[in-house]
């Protein structure tokens, strides 16, 4: 799926977007209350600290909602694939949208523990996620 | 402080819509002008009582066709003199205009106000860049679609397709039930001349319809048409003898959540939910008086989304509700989307169910009149958009 758009990076996002070359996920957090913040800002929404500062966490996530895609909104889309609407383990309230990999698409249920694993396109790192490759 | 329903001082006195349909070939202006020249004289008014202009969302050129002119070309175009006017995004939906119309006669900025919403989806769209498919024929994306579209979710499809397969997953709701909505809204639109799609849909139809996005098959989802929709929002103490007019009992403005579209707490919740809830803290008003509903059904599930927003059932409760279908059906206790909705009538992107609301509580529905109809409430929108309308007739 290289040919989607990707997003624009910018002084607020690129910490996110580019945090998979570092090899994990990062999130935004409040210095000050240990707020977790996403989508990335600049301040923290909580307490209106401008200390915030991306954290690594574990790339652990479970499905909270999906979705099986089957049309081609881009002429070279290949379908189907699995979208969903993940919640982070260790970063509670905070949700991802994202594309499920290594996954068959009737498999994919609400409750489901995945992982991250990143895309690397361009200047972008895509937080993807599986199943989850046994204990950790 | 007691409440101010500065609503009740504004008036919905005339209605327009121009052709209807697919590939029509003619320009946003054009549209917007035929349906204007129908509502000014709906109303009994001549272009020189229009003092103000209000439309969502403005000119854009981020979806083909999505909103192909703004306030200025319209004011060119009819040559207009303005003392108040507003176009934009970033208001409670496609029906903040209406809201942002209303406000303003209230408060005296303008007497009559001239409210459009225009869509040239169905002829602007090519293969290459869709009608709503976020980020299609771009580079980059930013703002909220950066989210989604760099995953492939491109489409409201996918992003509300999550919403209805949480609600099923958490309430039992089954695609049977929900295409209800489908099947009711193709019923109606049976008696709509206008409606892109007319003839029966039988529930296999709707099952066995390819799958866009599950649980949305291609039946879930409306379709992009060609279309303006207008109407006039007036002082509800002018002096003038109006002869069509739609009184407003309360708008729905509120958004409480997440500006977004995956990181609401409540994932079987949208903007529609905090609108609804305002709503009803401003009217004396309840559910069980409302004779008709006009929901935005750009998906089905938001249909039911609003139908819960509004308290018709309980929470989770839909499913039961929508077995059916009759409740929904003219005759039925609360008859939905009337003119067809979007599903069969055309996106005419949250006005086509204002102007049957009005043609309704006018008493002027023909064929699909629903009969002693006194109250209608209207929500347009999805995801972190959304904004509604309580309408009474003028007895």
């Amino acid at each position: 799926m290289t040919t989607l758009p990707l997003p624009v990076l910018d002084e607020t996002n690129s910490a996110y977007w580019q945090a998979g070359e570092t090899g994990s996920l990062r999130i935004l957090r409040c210095q000050s209350c240990r707020a977790w913040i996403h989508p990335p800002t600049a301040v923290c929404p909580d307490c209106l600290s401008f200390e915030v500062a991306p954290e690594a966490v574990s790339g652990r996530a479970t499905v909270a909602a999906f979705t099986i895609n089957y049309q081609k909104w881009v002429p070279d889309m290949e379908v189907p694939f699995a979208l969903a609407i993940v919640e982070l383990d260790d970063a509670p309230g905070i949700r991802l949208t994202t594309r499920l990999v290594d996954i068959a698409p009737d498999e994919v249920r609400c409750g489901l523990a995945t992982e991250v694993v990143f895309e690397h396109v361009e200047d972008v790192w895509l937080p993807l996620f599986r199943p989850t490759q046994g204990a950790k | 402080m007691n409440t101010v329903i500065g609503e009740r001082n504004a008036i919905i006195t005339g209605i327009g819509q121009s052709e209807v349909g697919r590939k029509l070939g003619r320009s946003g202006v054009s549209l917007t002008v035929e349906a204007s020249i129908e509502a000014i004289a709906d109303a009994g008014l001549t272009r020189d009582d229009i003092d103000g202009v209000a439309t969502y969302p403005g000119a854009t050129n981020a979806s083909p066709g999505m909103s192909p002119h703004g306030v200025n070309e319209l004011k060119e175009a009819m040559r207009l003199n303005l003392d108040w006017f507003s176009g934009g995004g970033e208001i409670p939906g496609q029906l903040g205009a209406v809201m942002n119309a209303i406000a303003a006669v209230a408060a005296g900025y303008c007497n009559n106000v001239l409210v459009f919403r225009t869509v040239t989806e169905s002829s602007a769209q090519t293969a290459g860049r869709r009608a709503s498919v976020v980020g299609s024929g771009s580079g980059r994306v930013d703002g909220w679609a950066q989210w989604m579209v760099p995953f492939g979710a491109m489409s409201a499809a996918n992003w509300i397709a999550m919403y209805a397969q949480r609600y099923m997953h958490e309430y039992g709701l089954t695609r049977e039930q929900l295409g209800q909505i489908a099947l009711t809204a193709r019923y109606h639109a049976g008696m709509n001349p206008k409606a892109i799609f007319r003839s029966p849909m039988t529930m296999d139809d709707y099952l066995s319809a390819r799958m866009i996005s599950w649980p949305f098959g291609l039946l879930d989802c409306d379709v992009p048409c060609d279309g303006s929709t207008v109407v006039i929002v007036s002082r509800a103490d002018a002096a003038a003898d109006f002869q069509n007019v739609v009184r407003v009992e309360a708008v729905g403005a509120a958004l409480h959540g997440r500006s977004s579209w995956d990181q609401r707490a409540d994932l079987t919740t949208m903007a529609a939910n905090d609108a609804a809830a305002a709503m009803w803290k401003r009217t004396d008003l309840k559910p069980t008086d409302v004779d008709l509903v006009q929901l935005y059904d750009g998906f089905t599930w938001l249909t039911l989304c609003w139908l819960e927003a509004l308290g018709f059932f309980p929470k989770g409760e839909a499913g039961p509700w929508l077995e059916g279908g009759a409740r929904i059906r003219l005759g039925g206790e609360l008859p939905l989307n009337t003119h067809g909705g979007q599903l069969s009538g055309g996106r005419l992107h949250g006005y086509g169910y204002l102007h049957e609301a009005c043609l309704q509580l006018r008493g002027q529905a023909g064929a699909r009149q629903v009969v002693g109809a006194e109250v209608a409430a209207v929500g347009a929108g999805g995801g972190p958009i959304g904004g509604s309308l309580l309408l009474t007739a003028n007895r």
